[in-house]
């Protein structure tokens, strides 16, 4: 099945995720450890995270970490931009298009 | 730059984006810029892209059905229905991105467009509502965005700090 970074940031479970292991990397028992709901849950919203590339699994010993693919979530913020700055850059051009016309009334 | 008024915010819990502009124009001028052809090409699309509307038959019932160009020739086409319009207050449509022969791929979104003039400015209030969960998808990470730019913002301080710059 085919993810995408939109897809992973839909669910706040997710967004939490995403926030508790910017700040480190962690086990998946320390992530689930902050939330009330169960390891497996957890686990499945790790390996959509993982499948949308959105986070890493690093092996340490015997324990896996997980950590943010800064890079990735890159992308989202380029997403934003692009939506807010194509309104910005159409109005722009509004500004112009209504000043020209202002000046051939008078 | 100018300091006219502009503020673009998405509510998740309604699924619509909204957004609000100021322009240093009266309410009738601003109007025609929104409903009129002509006016539209010379605004909608941002350059590089060219807007071309094909149709646009502006009464309650009619549609806009138009495409943004791109330098290399390339169209997308979108079809917008009007729902409701009332002269120079409010107009409302059913926008779907369509193929070239106007069928369209929906579900589409919802927009409402108002204008009022005050102290020879007219603000426009745009709002974008979708309902399907895909498109809200796309949107959803500006809701997003305040929490997640603050996230990366201090992991790029400490990054910064733990490499000595």
């Amino acid at each position: 099945m085919r993810r995408d970074i939109f897809q992973a940031i839909a669910d706040p479970t997710r967004r939490a995720i995403i926030a508790l292991i910017a700040v480190q990397a962690m086990t998946p028992n320390v992530i689930a450890d902050n939330f009330r709901t169960t390891r497996q849950s957890v686990s499945k919203h790790l390996r959509i995270l993982t499948e949308c590339q959105l986070v890493k699994q690093e092996q340490k010993g015997r324990e896996i970490y997980y950590s943010l693919e800064i890079e990735k979530m890159k992308e989202i913020d380029n997403w934003i931009d692009q939506f807010r700055k194509i309104w910005e850059t159409r109005f722009n051009q509004l500004d112009q298009v209504l000043s020209t016309i202002k000046k051939q009334k008078k | 730059m100018n300091d006219l008024l502009f503020d673009f915010t998405l509510d998740k819990s309604k699924k619509t984006v909204f957004i609000t502009r100021e322009f240093d124009a009266d309410l009738s001028l601003v109007w025609d810029a929104f409903t009129k052809k002509e006016i539209l090409d010379q605004w909608w699309a941002p350059k590089p892209l060219a807007s071309k509307t094909k149709v646009m038959n502006f009464k309650v019932g009619g549609r806009r059905f138009y495409a943004m160009v791109t330098p290399e020739g390339q169209e997308r086409w979108s079809i917008q229905k009007y729902t409701s319009i009332s002269p120079k207050t409010n107009f409302k449509f059913l926008n779907a991105f369509a193929d070239k022969d106007e069928n369209p791929e929906l579900p589409g979104s919802e927009w409402d467009l108002s204008f009022n003039e005050e102290n020879g400015k007219t603000k426009v209030n745009v709002s974008i509502y979708n309902e399907s969960l895909e498109r809200m998808e796309k949107m959803i990470e500006m809701g997003f965005k305040e929490g997640l730019m603050m996230t990366l913002k201090s992991l790029e301080d400490v990054l910064a700090t733990l490499s000595g710059k």
